[in-house]
């Protein structure tokens, strides 16, 4: 029994297909959904969503952050942003991540919700950064 | 009876209004297209963020500590308005729709002596309430001159909200927009952006009743709706950007189509009344060239 994948960012529906099995970003590692997975809702960070069939990994996707919610037969990915990894600019990672440290340290250090969303933008740039290297 | 040159200039004039408002509708009906592909795309989005959103806030909206943005201040005194409307004209009855609407809530409010805020989107809506409630005008954001909105911008201004909310300068937020029904048909609404209403668990298709909101979270809740909340917020923003782009658009060409064929009916009488002064002269010079010859 296929799992049913649907990869949406605010934009658009990027990705609605069956899957064996799909690899997301999760926010504590990565995290991988099998059919009939237990009912989640999860935390994405930046990172690439792998899709499986037959063992194999058929597409990946690079999603900036956002959401996952997981039930036995369908896995919804609510991307803040999500692309093709060869339409990842490592331009644009390094700018966001330039961008994102200079915030971190103007921020208040006591601050401490301010200082974990500037540091979740500075993962998601790296992982940028890295996506755009691994697709050159 | 004004003179044939004259009849002929307001034909002419006429006529190159027609070719402009006929080219209008034409833009009009090319941008209302991409801007319908647009509204459509950010459906699903939306959508299941909502399903999201209902299956997480359930449990969290009757506590104390329930996030800001959830349940409000708590009280009900300084109420923002948000009105969204076009950056341009010619497009009938469309901004001012919104406008009025604006005014009459922020009439009410005020007479209930609440405080209004006004944060407007869109230049032809700032212009329209800075006549008579400037002195509530606190900011406004325009797209003039801009291709196409992005969901980045509909964050930008989530984010201007939600740094207001945070400084406490408001307690009520209400967005005011035109839907867009159909080509023909744009229905200006208000939306409660703060506190919202909380969109009602939708009930499961897929899975069976025994299994259904029991979801694990991951890192847990309250970390999960402090990123959903703002989120959420920026889409409604987006969703009604978009409606009131789209929306514009079609009452842009409405009210094109209707300056084209008006300018249509208009050629026709000038038509009219220019053969008829011809025919006249025509008719006035035989009878002169007659009479003299009769007089011979």
């Amino acid at each position: 029994m296929p799992l049913d994948l649907e990869i949406v960012s605010p934009e658009r529906l990027l990705l609605s297909r069956p899957v064996d099995m799909v690899v997301i970003p999760a926010e504590e590692g990565d995290l991988g959904a099998l059919p009939n997975h237990a009912p989640m809702i999860v935390l994405l960070r930046g990172g690439l969503v792998r899709l499986f069939e037959g063992g194999q990994i058929i597409d990946r996707l690079f999603v900036s952050g956002g959401f996952a919610e997981i039930t036995p037969t369908r896995v919804t990915v609510l991307a803040d942003e999500a692309m093709a990894p060869t339409a990842v600019s490592r331009e644009e990672g390094e700018r966001r991540l330039k961008a994102a440290q200079e915030e971190y340290d103007r921020l208040d250090k006591a601050d401490v919700p301010a200082l974990d969303a500037a540091m979740a933008r500075m993962q998601s740039a790296r992982a940028m950064i890295e996506a755009a290297g691994s697709a050159a | 009876m004004p003179s044939l040159k004259a009849l002929r200039g307001r034909i002419a004039s006429v006529k190159s209004t027609q070719k402009i408002t006929s080219a209008m509708k034409m833009v009009a009906a090319s941008k209302l297209r991409r801007a319908q592909t647009q509204v459509e795309a950010a459906r699903p989005y939306a959508q299941r963020m909502e399903r999201m959103l209902a299956s997480l806030a359930v449990n969290i909206a009757g506590q104390p500590n329930a996030p800001k943005l959830l349940a409000g201040t708590g009280r009900d005194q300084v109420h923002l308005l948000v009105p969204v409307t076009g950056d341009r004209g010619l497009a009938g009855a469309f901004n001012s729709a919104v406008g009025r609407m604006t005014r009459t809530l922020a009439r009410r409010l005020e007479a209930e002596g609440k405080t209004v805020k006004i944060l407007a989107v869109g230049r032809k809506g700032r212009d329209m309430l800075r006549r008579d409630l400037a002195s509530r005008i606190i900011g406004d954001i325009s797209f003039a001159g801009r291709k196409s909105i992005g969901f980045a911008d509909a964050q930008e201004i989530a984010n201007r909200i939600t740094t207001m909310l945070d400084g406490g300068e408001f307690d009520v937020c209400t967005l005011v927009f035109n839907r867009f029904v159909s080509v023909i048909s744009q229905v200006p609404m208000e939306m409660r952006l703060i506190s919202p209403a909380l969109p009602a668990q939708a009930p499961e298709q897929d899975v069976e009743p025994s299994k259904r909101a029991m979801y694990e979270f991951e890192p847990d809740e309250e970390t999960i709706l402090a990123r959903l909340l703002p989120q959420n917020l920026a889409i409604q923003v987006y969703r009604a950007l978009l409606e009131n782009a789209a929306g514009f658009y079609g009452a842009q060409m409405s009210a094109m189509d209707n300056a084209t064929r008006n300018a249509g009916d208009m050629i026709k009488r000038l038509t009219l009344n220019y053969n008829r002064a011809r025919q006249a002269n025509i008719t006035r010079e035989l009878i002169e060239i007659i009479s003299g010859a009769e007089a011979l």
